[in-house]
C-alpha cells in the first residue's frame, strides 16, 4: 500500500491469464483464482506489457532505458534482455509467432527484428511514424509496414516466417496515418492523414484495387474497421459519419449518420438514468458521512427507455485547435458480424449501435458520463463499456443492464477487455483490476484484486 | 331729366327686359298676328299696333309702359281728352333709343363675351383631351416602370440569396482551412519539436563519442512456435512465399467466386419465378379484354410460355450474356404490361368510383343492405342473448335429483366411459393373464412330471452305470451327455420356476433362499416371462438361440437367465 503511480501504466490483457505489472515487478496471476503464479522484476519502470501469441512469454519494455526483458511462464529462470544502446526505443512488439520482437527506435529510424530463435537480426528501414504503421494479419503470416522516404509513402509487405521483403510499392496517399489488414488476410487498407479522406485498398500482391474518398477538404478519416467477415469496411470521419464500403465492388453501401435528434422508430434509445441516494439532512454524525460518502460513491443506476424522438447532448468542440473532438473515433463490429458499435466525439456519452443486416440505427446507449471504452464479445452479441465510474454496462440485443461493481473506494473503471472465451472480463481502474465472469444466462461478479 | 330716367332707366333695365317680352306677349296674345316687316336690326316691327280706333289705348298703354321705366308720360289726361305732349314724347323717343342702344352695346358686348367663352371652352376642351392623353401615357410609363422596379427587385434578391450563400461557402472553406492550419501547424511543431530533439541526440551523440551498441542476451534460443526449424532465405523460399500468397489470393477469389455464383443462381431463380408469376397473373385477366388483344395476348403468353421454357432449358447457360439479357428484358417487358394492366385497372375502379358517386341508387342500395345487416346482427344478438339467459336459468334453477345427477354424471360421462374402456382392456388383459398362468401351471405340471421321468431313467441310469462298468459305457455316453444337460437343465429349471408364484410351494424344499427372496411374489412381467421363454430376443451377451422347446435349456443362456433371475431376486 502506498505507492503512488505517477505514470499510468498499460495491463495488456492475453488469453489465458491477467498479468498486471507494478512499477517495476511483474505478476502474472490465474484468471480462475487470481493466484499469483509468477513475479518477475525489471531493471527499470515498465512501459508496456505484451504477451506472446502462445502464451509463453511476456515481453516487458522500458523505453527510457532502451530495454526489453522478455520472461517466460514455463522455464522462470530463462531470462532475455535486448538493449537497444544508443539508438533508444519508441515502441516494442511481439511477432504473430511469438519469436520475435520488433523495436522501433527513436525517431523512428529503424526497426529491428530481434529473434529469440536464431541470432538473426534484421532491420527494416524507413518506418513511419504514424497512427497504425503496422500492422500484422490475423493468420500471422504478413505484416505491413508503412515506410517514408523522399516525401512519399510506401508499404512493405512482409512474410513473418523468415521476414522476406514480399512487396514494396507506393501508396497514392499525401501523408499515410496507417494501414490495417482485412480479417481473411487479402486486402490492405491503407488511408490517408486527417487532413485528406483518402482510402486505398490494395490486394496482398500489391496491385491497387480501389479507391474511396468521400469529400474533398475538411478533415476526413478518423478511424477505420473491418468486418469480421471481410464483408464490409467501415470508414469514421470527422463530419460524424460512418461509411460502409462493400468488399465486392469498395463502393459505399450505406452511411450512418449521427444527429442530435433521433427519430429514428426502430431504434431503442437507452438512457441512464442514476437514483441518487436519498440524504436525510437531520442525521449527519461522522459516520454515517462515512457510509453515505462509500455509497454516493455508488450510485445505483438503471436503464429507461426513451420514448422518441430524444435530443442526444451535444458539446460543440474548440475547432481552432487540431485534432478537435468531434467525428467518430471508435468503431467496433461484433463477432458475428450483426452489429456495429459506434462512438462520435462530440456526443461522447453515447454509443450507437447499428444492425448491419438491416443496415439501420438498432440502439442508442446514452450514458451519463462520457463513454472510455467499448469492446465486443469474442463469442456473443454482448457489447460491454464503461464511463470512468464504479460501473459495468451490458447491452446484448435482448436488452440493456448497467452493473455496479462491488468495489471499495473509488474504484473508476478506465478500460474493459474481455478474455477469448468471453467469458469473463477484466475492468481496469487506475489502481485496480477487477474481475467479472459471466455466467451462461446469468452475471456474477467476483470481487476485484488490489494491486498495490 | 336724363340723369333721372338714366337712374330709372337702370333700376329697370330689368323690368324693361320684361316688359318688352311681356309686350311682345302681349302683342301676340292679345292682339291678332298683326303684319311684321323686319328693319335692318332684324327686330319686328309692328306697323299695326295702333290704328285710328285705338289710340287713346294706344297712348295709355303707352304712358304705362314708360311710367314703369321712369320716363314722363306720353301725355297727360286733361279734360279735353288725352293731350300729347310732343316734348315728353320726344324726350321718351330720345330715351328709348338711348336705351336701345345701350341694350344693343349689351348685346354686342355679351355676343363677344360669348364667343370668347365658347373659344375658350374648345381650346379647354382641347387641352383636356391632350391632358388625358397625357395621363394614360404617363400611367402606362408608370405601370411599366413599376413592373421593371419589381423585376429588379427580385433579382437583388436572388442576388443576395447568392451573395448569402457564396459568403457562407467562404466563411465555410474559411474554416476548414482554418481547422487545416491548425492541424498543419500543429504537426509543423510536433515535427519541430522531433527534428529538435534528434538535433540534440545527434549532438549528443557527437560529443560523447561512445556508442552504446545494442546487445541481446538470452539464456538460451528458444524453439519455434510451430516446432520447425528455420530455413536459409533462398531463392526457393522466395518462390515458395510468393506461392503462397498466391494461393491465399486464389483461394480467398475462389471462395467469393462460389457465394457470388450462387447468390446469382438464387437470384435468377427469384427472377423467373417472378416472370412466370406474372405470365399467370396477366393470361387470365387477359380473357375478359376485347378480342384482337386476345389473341395479341396469347400469342404474347405463349411465346413467354415458349421462352420461360427456353429460359429453363437454358438455365445452364444462363451466364451467356445474350440469355441473361433476354431473361432481364423479358421480365422488364412482363413487368411494363402488368403495371399498364394495374394502371388500366386502376382507372376503370375510378370510373366505376365516380359513376357509383355519381348515381344514387347504389349508395342507397349499398345503404339499405347495411341496415338489413345490422338488423341481423341485432337479432343474432338477441338470439345470443336469449340463450344465455336460458342456460343461464337451467343452470341456477334447482332441478331434481335425477336431472341433477345426469347433469353431473354428465361431466364424468366421458370420464366414466373412459374408465370402463380401460377396465375393458385390464379384464382382457387379466384374462390373457390367466391364461398364461394356466399355461404355465400345465407346463410346470408337465414338466414336473418329465422330471420325475428323468429322475427314473437318471436312477435307472445310475443304476445301469453302476451295474455296467464295461464297455457298454460307449452306448451310454449319448444318454449320459443328455442327462447331464438334464440335470444342468433340472437343476436351473428348479430355480427358474421359483418366480412363478403356483410353483413356491412345491420347490420350497430346494429353494429355500431364492423363495425367501421372492416371496414378496413379484409376478415376473410379461416381458420376463417372454425373455424365458425365448419369445422376444435377449440382449444379452450370450449367443441368442432359436427358440426351442421350453423343458430343454441350453448350458450357454443359464447363465445369463440365472444372472438376469438372481439380480432380479436381489433387487
Amino acid at each position: 500500500c502506498g505507492i503512488h503511480f505517477l505514470v499510468p501504466f498499460p495491463r495488456s490483457v492475453p488469453r489465458h491469464s491477467p498479468a498486471t505489472c507494478v512499477q517495476y515487478r511483474l505478476v502474472v496471476r490465474d484468471v480462475n483464482t487470481l493466484q499469483i503464479l509468477h513475479l518477475y522484476t525489471c531493471l527499470d519502470q515498465i512501459v508496456h506489457m505484451e504477451w506472446s501469441s502462445d502464451s509463453l512469454f511476456i515481453l516487458c519494455a522500458m523505453y527510457k532505458r532502451g530495454l526489453v526483458q522478455v520472461w517466460s511462464l514455463e522455464q522462470p529462470d530463462w531470462y532475455c534482455k535486448i538493449d537497444e544502446g544508443s539508438i533508444g526505443l519508441v515502441s516494442s512488439r511481439w511477432s504473430p509467432d511469438g519469436r520475435h520482437i520488433l523495436n522501433t527506435t527513436e525517431f523512428h529510424l529503424r526497426v529491428t527484428v530481434w529473434s529469440l530463435c536464431t541470432k538473426a537480426v534484421s532491420y527494416i528501414k524507413y518506418p513511419k511514424a504514424c497512427q497504425k504503421g503496422i500492422d500484422f494479419s490475423r493468420d500471422g503470416c504478413y505484416m505491413a509496414l508503412a515506410e517514408r522516404r523522399d516525401c512519399r509513402d510506401y508499404v512493405s509487405v512482409f512474410v513473418c516466417d523468415d521476414w522476406h521483403l514480399l512487396r514494396h510499392f507506393e501508396t497514392e496517399t499525401q501523408d499515410l496515418a496507417g494501414v490495417e489488414w482485412s480479417p481473411n488476410g487479402c486486402v490492405l487498407a491503407v488511408w490517408d492523414s486527417c487532413l485528406e479522406y483518402k482510402v486505398l485498398l490494395y490486394s496482398l500482391d500489391g496491385r491497387l484495387l480501389s479507391t474511396f474518398s468521400a469529400y474533398e477538404w475538411s478533415l476526413g478519416i478518423k478511424s477505420l474497421a473491418w468486418s469480421p467477415s471481410s464483408q464490409f469496411l467501415a470508414i469514421g470521419s470527422y463530419d460524424g459519419k460512418v461509411r460502409i464500403l462493400n468488399h465486392i465492388t469498395w463502393k459505399k453501401v450505406t452511411e450512418f449518420d449521427h444527429p442530435a435528434t433521433i427519430n429514428n422508430t426502430k431504434a431503442v434509445v437507452y438512457k441512464e438514468v442514476e437514483r441518487k441516494p436519498v440524504v436525510g439532512s437531520a442525521d449527519l454524525s461522522i459516520q454515517h458521512h462515512i457510509t453515505m460518502g462509500s455509497t454516493l460513491f455508488n450510485t445505483q443506476s438503471k436503464y429507461e427507455i426513451c420514448p422518441l424522438p430524444v435530443q442526444v447532448p451535444v458539446v460543440k468542440p474548440d475547432l481552432d485547435r487540431a485534432n478537435p473532438k468531434v467525428g467518430v473515433s471508435s468503431m467496433a463490429f461484433s463477432s458475428d458480424n450483426r452489429y456495429l458499435a459506434t462512438k462520435n466525439d462530440n456526443m461522447a456519452c453515447v454509443v450507437w449501435v447499428w444492425d448491419m443486416q438491416r443496415l439501420g440505427l438498432l440502439a442508442v446507449l446514452e450514458q451519463t458520463s462520457a463513454v472510455r471504452c467499448f469492446q465486443w464479445d469474442p463469442r456473443r452479441p454482448r457489447l460491454a463499456l464503461c464511463t470512468g465510474n464504479a460501473k459495468l454496462y451490458l447491452w446484448s440485443p435482448a436488452g440493456c443492464v448497467s452493473v455496479q461493481v462491488p468495489a471499495e473506494g473509488g474504484f473508476q473503471v478506465q478500460s474493459v477487455t474481455w478474455h477469448c472465451s468471453g467469458d469473463s472480463l477484466i475492468l481496469l481502474g487506475k489502481e485496480q483490476l477487477c474481475l467479472c465472469y459471466m455466467e451462461v444466462g446469468e452475471e456474477e461478479e467476483e470481487e476485484d484484486d488490489d494491486v498495490k | 331729366m336724363p340723369e333721372s330716367s338714366l337712374e330709372i332707366k337702370d333700376t329697370s333695365c330689368s323690368s324693361s327686359r320684361y316688359r318688352m317680352s311681356s309686350l311682345r306677349q302681349y302683342s301676340q296674345s292679345s292682339v291678332l298676328p298683326l303684319p311684321m316687316t323686319r328693319n335692318p336690326y332684324n327686330m319686328p316691327t309692328i306697323s299695326a299696333f295702333c290704328t285710328e280706333d285705338n289710340v287713346s289705348e294706344c297712348i295709355s298703354y303707352i304712358n304705362r309702359e314708360v311710367s314703369s321705366l321712369g320716363f314722363p308720360l306720353l301725355c297727360t289726361e286733361s279734360n279735353n281728352g288725352p293731350e300729347l305732349n310732343l316734348v315728353d314724347v320726344l324726350n321718351n323717343v330720345y330715351n328709348l333709343l338711348q336705351l336701345h342702344r345701350r341694350c344693343l352695346q349689351t348685346v354686342e358686348d355679351i355676343e363677344v363675351e360669348q364667343v370668347k367663352s365658347n373659344s375658350n371652352m374648345d381650346y379647354l376642351q382641347l387641352s383636356n383631351t391632350r391632358l388625358k392623353d397625357q395621363l394614360e401615357l404617363s400611367k402606362r410609363e408608370n405601370t411599366g416602370l413599376l413592373e421593371r422596379e419589381r423585376q429588379l427587385q427580385l433579382k437583388v434578391k436572388s442576388l443576395h440569396n447568392c451573395l448569402k450563400n457564396e459568403k457562407e461557402e467562404v466563411q465555410k472553406l474559411q474554416s476548414i482551412i482554418a481547422s487545416r492550419a491548425t492541424q498543419y501547424n500543429h504537426d509543423m511543431k510536433r515535427k519541430e519539436r522531433e527534428f529538435g530533439k534528434l538535433k540534440e541526440r545527434l549532438n549528443q551523440l557527437l560529443i560523447d563519442k561512445k556508442d552504446k551498441k545494442q546487445t541481446f542476451e538470452v539464456l538460451n534460443y528458444v524453439g519455434r512456435s510451430d516446432g520447425k526449424r528455420s530455413l536459409w532465405k533462398t531463392g526457393k523460399t522466395e518462390a515458395r512465399h510468393e506461392g503462397e500468397m498466391y494461393k491465399t489470393l486464389l483461394n480467398d477469389y475462389d471462395s467469393r467466386h462460389k457465394d457470388l455464383l450462387m447468390e446469382n443462381a438464387e437470384l435468377k431463380k427469384v427472377l423467373q419465378q417472378m416472370k412466370r408469376d406474372m405470365v399467370t397473373i396477366l393470361s387470365p385477366r387477359k380473357h375478359s379484354q376485347s378480342g384482337e388483344k386476345h389473341d395479341d395476348s396469347l400469342e404474347q403468353t405463349s411465346s413467354e410460355e415458349d421462352e420461360v421454357c427456353d429460359s429453363s432449358r437454358e438455365s445452364l447457360e444462363l451466364s451467356c450474356e445474350h440469355a441473361r439479357e433476354q431473361l432481364t428484358n423479358s421480365i422488364r417487358q412482363q413487368w411494363r404490361r402488368l403495371k399498364s394492366h394495374v394502371e388500366r385497372l386502376d382507372s376503370q375502379a375510378s370510373l366505376v368510383g365516380e359513376r357509383a358517386n355519381m348515381n344514387a341508387i347504389p349508395k342507397e342500395v349499398h345503404e339499405q343492405e347495411m341496415d338489413r345487416l345490422k338488423l341481423e346482427i341485432q337479432q343474432y344478438k338477441d338470439f345470443i342473448h336469449t340463450q344465455q339467459q336460458l342456460l343461464q336459468q337451467q343452470l341456477n334453477s334447482p332441478c331434481d335429483d335425477e336431472t341433477a345427477s345426469l347433469l353431473n354424471d354428465c361431466y364424468m360421462q366421458e370420464e366414466k366411459e373412459r374408465l370402463k374402456e380401460d377396465w375393458k382392456s385390464f379384464e382382457e388383459k387379466r384374462k390373457n393373464f390367466e391364461a398364461e398362468r394356466r399355461n404355465f401351471t400345465e407346463a410346470a405340471i408337465r414338466l414336473s412330471h418329465e422330471r420325475k421321468a428323468f429322475e427314473e431313467d437318471r436312477a435307472t441310469w445310475l443304476k445301469h452305470q453302476f451295474l455296467n462298468l464295461t464297455p457298454f459305457g460307449d452306448q451310454m455316453k449319448p444318454q449320459m451327455s443328455k442327462s447331464q444337460s438334464a440335470l444342468s437343465g433340472w437343476a436351473e429349471s428348479k430355480v427358474r420356476p421359483v418366480s412363478t408364484p403356483a410353483k413356491l410351494n412345491k420347490s420350497l424344499s430346494h429353494t429355500a433362499f431364492s423363495t425367501s427372496r421372492a416371496s414378496p411374489a413379484k409376478t415376473p412381467s410379461t416381458a420376463d416371462l417372454y425373455r424365458t421363454h425365448r419369445l422376444i430376443p435377449e440382449k444379452s451377451p450370450s449367443t441368442i438361440h432359436p427358440k426351442q422347446d421350453s423343458s430343454i435349456l441350453r448350458n450357454g443362456d443359464i447363465p445369463a437367465q440365472l444372472r438376469h433371475v438372481n439380480g432380479g431376486a436381489n433387487c
